[in-house]
């Protein structure tokens, strides 16, 4: 499918993002959207974290609006934010020629690795809130960290069986660099110009400063420790009330309260009101309903459970 | 002979572990070949980011066969036997095994077997598989539709594919056949991946090696290492600037390419403002990239703005950033792994982007740790506790580390607790220190480096000659400020900048530059070669801080116990060694020893606090003089959030044990040095040097402990013994001693003394066994020959010179004076026959004798001393 030229990942964010879809819709993914839930990155999605468990294979590909409190800048450091998207690919297991199938990607986005230098760097994975942890790489285009590439080994305290690969693109540095845009704001939105044009910026420059004056200055501490408590109560009992004999009923209720528990531990983070001692202590917590949901999730259908 | 080549293709290996790696395999493969019966010419491995490559030369076709000769039973053993023993030697019939006779035991079987050679082909089919799956990379995963089932392979990245052949150099080689989890041995690998995508059939080494060199892939990293820095040279030095060279960085780059082309990028001046070894540091770590720095003439410069730095205001350290000899340039070098078609103009670019948002962070880092922070009033609490300057940015990151509670130790409390305790303990080691051999720098110590201003530290703070209560002060402050940095955003980020960004955070903040100092200093010296620090405040702080270590892990018992040695207490006592000798510092260690321990009870009240407890029961509450005072008591250590002591030790236990691991120490020091052994031993044997600065516990706690048998080792028993012992606890003056006797020792009276005294010593030792009897003193009136008594008149003499130079601490008038000794010794010793008739006269003559051994023990025990 070729797109018209204003929606060329080159000069329009949105162009970028189907570009990405439209490569990995042909590759057989499944084209979910972005979960309606605040998350830290588009591993916390149940399309990865869940279905990277058990032996179905699984194929997907997203978007991921992810929340990263401590990052915010008030909108003035051209690089970073709270709120920024990620383009997630899970592919159980990971096929054989994973790293070409990459450098696909980036060829039809207009990455050419005759010109720009494309290198993979070790990085080992790990999410201590999610248990999980996987070897792979940060992919480097020009030193620029533009995607993390991960084969899963161990998701939720539970080995992967088969192991699922992931790709991760960070796409406001990706459409930065095929734009050559220096400042993220400045990106073309919607790839028109004239008046027709939206920049990012345009879009959540706004939403930045906001967000930033409320993760740093403004969230209720009080309310929020209380969330974390109600979260990891609610947790816990949608666990309970869901488990039968050999199978579980309520897998995705229960992790979405894991979701809210994380959040709300990023937000007390940026709060400075989490102690060194307190801090390890509450990703334990995470990571105890994340386990929990996972070793509920193998006992579903969707988890490998055997009619 | 036939070769072998073995290439193991996979996704990107990590940098830091290709060259282990590659290492491992040769000897895996080479140790397999020669276990199996092969022998080899020469092997050599080579790596990239993408393979292990193994080129083994001169490999023997074909295992020798192997001939053995086992034995069996009796010819007349039950059939039972005898079928064993076919069955275990691998015969049919026993007619196959030969009859052999023995006198005594007569006549038995025994099987001839042979073992034929295997061909080499076979065994590496076998051999390379089992490496493959035995690999020890530090880290391995699992990938692919394999890993549904457990056992599956494990390799650091997914192994794509596996080259093996093997085959005289006059022959068509083979693919040896193997397979490891569905991966088949075969001839054929790749180039670079984006040069070269397509596939590579080869036959051995040589074609193999020209074929990936034109398929873009440099197979040797210690070429591309080469390539590289040349290179790197080269282009910095045609843009007038020179290459910060970096051999750990260079290691890891050419572990990322296959094919490395060096370029240069650039990024706003603006950003030099940070401090260079941040710049360094961000683009080395998140980059991996070179920084260059403009090229200056090499001589001259150095002086010069040691000059500036002097006479620049307050802080000139931080506004000479700029212009000091570790000032960078805006540039950088990176190396890609492509030629690209447009010469490497989008890649310097980009990274020139990333560099420039990296440098960011590092200036929002370095800006923020010099801003207020947002929750102070939380911090009010430790902020008064340590006295601190609330409008001040490393006082208030001080405060936050105390108010965080992070932990130092789980036995030891927190850092905050340990600041309170090194703090304390500097104020009071600042005096003894300001007071000895001042200035410090340009001591006696110059040898190992002690007063050397010129290396890492740029600012030489003033001397601090004759203040001693201003370096109290300044110590205290500069314990304070002295753990700050922990909790700065920098930092965080680069852990090996700490001490380094607080005194560079102390300076703008317009902290005394002795303070400034002794917050990166007081780390130091981490081990034998590291600087020394020499100020006054540096010295102090760093005797404390090492002290408050070394105490607390004898506390709770955890020293170090072989090889294992965690908190690097070995380097502490090494480091409170070089401090002390190096700047003539005389510092009772007991005594500190005794602060230090006497200090974990400052912590009462907090989270963690040690109390004291006598044997009957009475707590220990009040200061502490010396040592003395607390071997009776035991202490107790108290976590308030556990109802039981976390340890309870007896002083007794651990002062002596820490003075000896202190004089072992001082032994390998002093060793390295160069000096003798055996006179370390003969003056530590002695016993101490000059007057105590412990006085005796016994004699000052008076009555009911002179006969107690309480567990005191010898050596601080022997504090109260005589005139000049001490508890050998001063190491300098112990270092002193060694390096007079040893000089001594090179004089002709040295060596004669010490052979008269040898003499008299083992004349002595053999009387003393025979229990012969030897008068308490010498009676001067049963004194008949002229040599003895001129002998005496001189032991006389020479004692008590040598004692009062002892008391005055010179050790070579002590040697001057016992020197005087020698010719009445040999004359003594050539005239005078000791062993005469009349009891009397010769207990006499031993009694002489023994005061040679005495006054020559003054200084050092001779007989510990070889020759």
């Amino acid at each position: 499918m070729t797109l018209p030229a204003h929606m060329h990942p080159s000069r329009s964010f949105q162009g970028l993002i189907l570009t990405l879809h439209n490569y990995w819709a042909d590759y057989g993914c499944v084209v979910l959207q972005p979960y309606d839930m605040e998350v830290g990155a588009g591993t916390f999605h149940p399309a990865t974290t869940l279905r990277a468990l058990g032996p179905k294979p699984w194929r997907a590909a997203y978007v991921q609006p992810s929340r990263r409190p401590k990052d915010g800048r008030y909108g003035e450091n051209p690089n970073r934010l709270q709120h920024y998207y990620q383009y997630q690919v899970i592919l159980k297991p990971n096929p054989p020629d994973l790293q070409e199938l990459y450098l696909g990607s980036l060829a039809a986005i207009g990455i050419d690795p005759l010109t720009h230098d494309i290198r993979f760097v070790e990085d080992d994975w790990e999410s201590p809130t999610l248990g999980a942890w996987g070897l792979g790489w940060e992919c480097w285009c020009d030193g620029m960290e533009v995607s993390q590439f991960t084969y899963f080994q161990q998701v939720c305290g539970i080995e992967c069986a088969p192991v699922a690969g992931e790709l991760t693109y960070g796409l406001e540095r990706l459409a930065m660099y095929v734009q050559g845009v220096d400042n993220v704001y400045d990106l073309n939105f919607n790839g028109r110009e004239g008046a027709e044009k939206v920049s990012y910026g345009d879009v959540f420059l706004q939403a930045e400063q906001e967000y930033s004056r409320h993760n740093f200055e403004h969230a209720d501490t009080a309310v929020l420790l209380r969330h974390f408590d109600d979260a990891e109560a609610e947790c816990q009992a949608l666990l309970k009330a869901g488990a039968g004999e050999n199978f579980h009923r309520m897998v995705f209720p229960a992790y979405d309260q894991c979701i809210k528990a994380s959040h709300v531990f990023n937000l007390l983070d940026a709060r400075g009101v989490i102690s060194v001692t307190e801090r390890q202590s509450y990703i334990l917590r995470v990571r105890d309903l994340a386990k929990a949901c996972g070793v509920a999730f193998l006992q579903t259908e969707a988890g490998g459970l055997a009619a | 002979m036939p070769d072998l080549l073995l290439e193991l293709r996979s996704e990107e290996i990590p940098a830091r572990m290709q060259r282990k790696a590659a290492g491992d395999l040769r000897k895996m493969v080479t140790d397999g070949l020669v276990e199996a019966g092969l022998t080899y010419d020469a092997a050599r491995e080579y790596f990239t980011p993408r393979r292990l490559t193994l080129d083994v030369r001169g490999l023997t076709a074909r295992s020798k066969d192997v001939r053995e000769e086992k034995k069996g039973p009796s010819t007349k053993a039950p059939e039972q036997a005898i079928a064993g023993f076919l069955r275990s030697a691998g015969l049919d019939d026993i007619s196959q095994a030969h009859v052999h006779s023995d006198p005594k035991k007569g006549d038995f079987y025994v099987a001839h077997i042979v073992r034929p050679g295997r061909a080499a082909e076979e065994i590496i089919a076998e051999l390379i598989p089992e490496i493959i799956r035995d690999f020890p990379w530090p880290k391995s995963m699992r990938w692919g539709a394999a890993s549904a089932k457990p056992g599956s392979l494990r390799w650091v990245r997914p192994l794509q594919s596996i080259v093996c052949t093997f085959g005289p150099e006059t022959e068509e080689p083979v693919v040896v056949d193997f397979e490891v989890d569905g991966i088949r041995a075969g001839n054929v690998t790749y180039g670079h991946r984006f040069h070269a995508p397509d596939a590579i059939v080869v036959r051995r080494f040589e074609d193999y090696a020209a074929k990936l060199e034109a398929a873009k892939v440099v197979l040797d990293a210690d070429r591309r290492k080469e390539i590289i820095l040349s290179d790197a040279r080269n282009l910095a030095f045609a843009n007038g600037l020179e290459l910060v060279e970096d051999e750990g960085l260079l290691e890891e780059v050419a572990g990322l390419v296959e094919w490395p082309v060096v370029l240069m990028g650039e990024f706003e001046a603006d950003f030099l403002d940070i401090p260079a070894e941040v710049i360094r540091l961000t683009i080395r770590a998140n980059q991996k990239c070179f920084a260059v720095r403009p090229s200056r003439p090499a001589s001259s410069a150095p002086q010069d703005e040691e000059r500036q730095r002097r006479h620049d205001g307050p802080h000139p350290e931080v506004r000479a950033e700029r212009a000091s000899k570790d000032a960078l340039s805006n540039r950088f070098i990176l190396t890609a792994n492509i030629e690209a078609s447009d010469g490497g103009k989008e890649i310097a670019y980009g990274n020139g982007k990333v560099v420039r948002a990296r440098l960011s962070d590092a200036l929002y880092f370095w800006k923020t740790d010099q801003a207020d922070l947002p929750d102070l009033d939380q911090l009010n609490a430790s902020a008064e506790k340590f006295g601190l300057d609330w409008k001040k940015p490393l006082d208030q990151r001080m405060a936050r580390l105390d108010h965080l509670g992070v932990t130092f130790h789980a036995k030891l409390g927190t850092q905050g607790e340990r600041v309170e305790r090194i703090a304390r303990l500097a104020e009071e080691i600042a005096p003894i220190v300001a007071a000895s051999t001042s200035p410090l720098r340009g001591g006696r110590a110059e040898g190992a480096g002690g007063g050397n201003s010129s290396s890492a530290s740029a600012t030489v703070p003033p001397p601090l000659k004759g203040e001693g209560d201003n370096v109290a002060a300044l110590a205290r402050r500069a314990s304070v400020l002295a753990k700050a940095d922990l909790t700065t955003e920098v930092v965080g980020e680069f852990p090996e900048l700490q001490g380094a960004m607080g005194r560079k955070y102390a300076l703008l903040q317009g902290e005394h530059p002795s303070v400034a100092a002794a917050i990166e200093e007081h780390w130091k010296p981490l081990g034998p070669t590291d600087r020394v620090p020499t100020d006054p405040v540096s010295a102090s702080v760093a005797l404390a801080d090492k002290l408050d270590t070394l105490v607390g892990f004898w506390a709770i018992d955890e020293k170090p116990t072989g090889s294992k040695d965690p908190y690097a207490l070995r380097r502490a006592a090494l480091g409170v060694i070089r401090i002390v000798v190096e700047n003539g510092v005389r510092l009772g260690l007991l005594h500190q020893f005794a602060n230090a321990l006497f200090g974990l009870t400052f912590n009462a009240g907090s989270r963690f606090s040690v109390i004291w407890k006598a044997e009957d029961g009475g707590e220990f509450t009040t200061g502490v003089d010396s040592a003395g005072d607390l071997l009776d008591y035991r202490f107790i250590g108290l976590h308030s959030e556990k109802s039981e002591p976390v340890f309870e030790r007896p002083a007794a236990d651990l002062i002596p044990d820490l003075l000896s691991f202190f004089h072992d120490r001082l032994q390998v020091y002093l060793r390295d040095q160069g000096a003798r052994h055996d006179l370390i031993d003969a003056v530590l044997v002695s016993g101490g040097a000059g007057p105590s600065s412990l006085p005796s516990p016994r004699e000052e706690r008076g009555e009911g402990v002179a006969g107690a048998d309480a567990p005191l080792s010898p050596s601080l028993r022997e504090e109260g013994k005589g005139e000049g012992h001490s508890a050998n606890d001063d190491l300098l003056m112990i270092v002193r001693r060694v390096e007079a006797l040893s000089t001594f020792l090179e004089t002709e009276d040295g060596k004669n003394l010490l052979a008269g005294t040898k003499r008299a010593a083992n004349i002595l030792a053999a009387e003393e066994k025979k229990k012969t009897v030897i008068a308490d003193a010498v009676d001067p009136a049963l004194l008949c020959e002229e040599a003895e008594k001129s002998l005496f008149a001189a032991v006389n003499q020479a004692e008590s010179q040598a004692a009062q130079a002892i008391q005055n601490e010179d050790f070579s008038a002590a040697m001057r004076a016992l020197s005087a000794l020698r010719e009445p010794v040999d004359s003594f010793f050539e005239r005078v026959l000791v062993n005469d008739e009349d009891v009397a006269i010769r207990a006499n003559r031993l009694a002489l004798l023994a005061r040679i051994r005495a006054a020559t023990g003054q200084v050092a025990d001779f007989s510990k001393i070889a020759g």
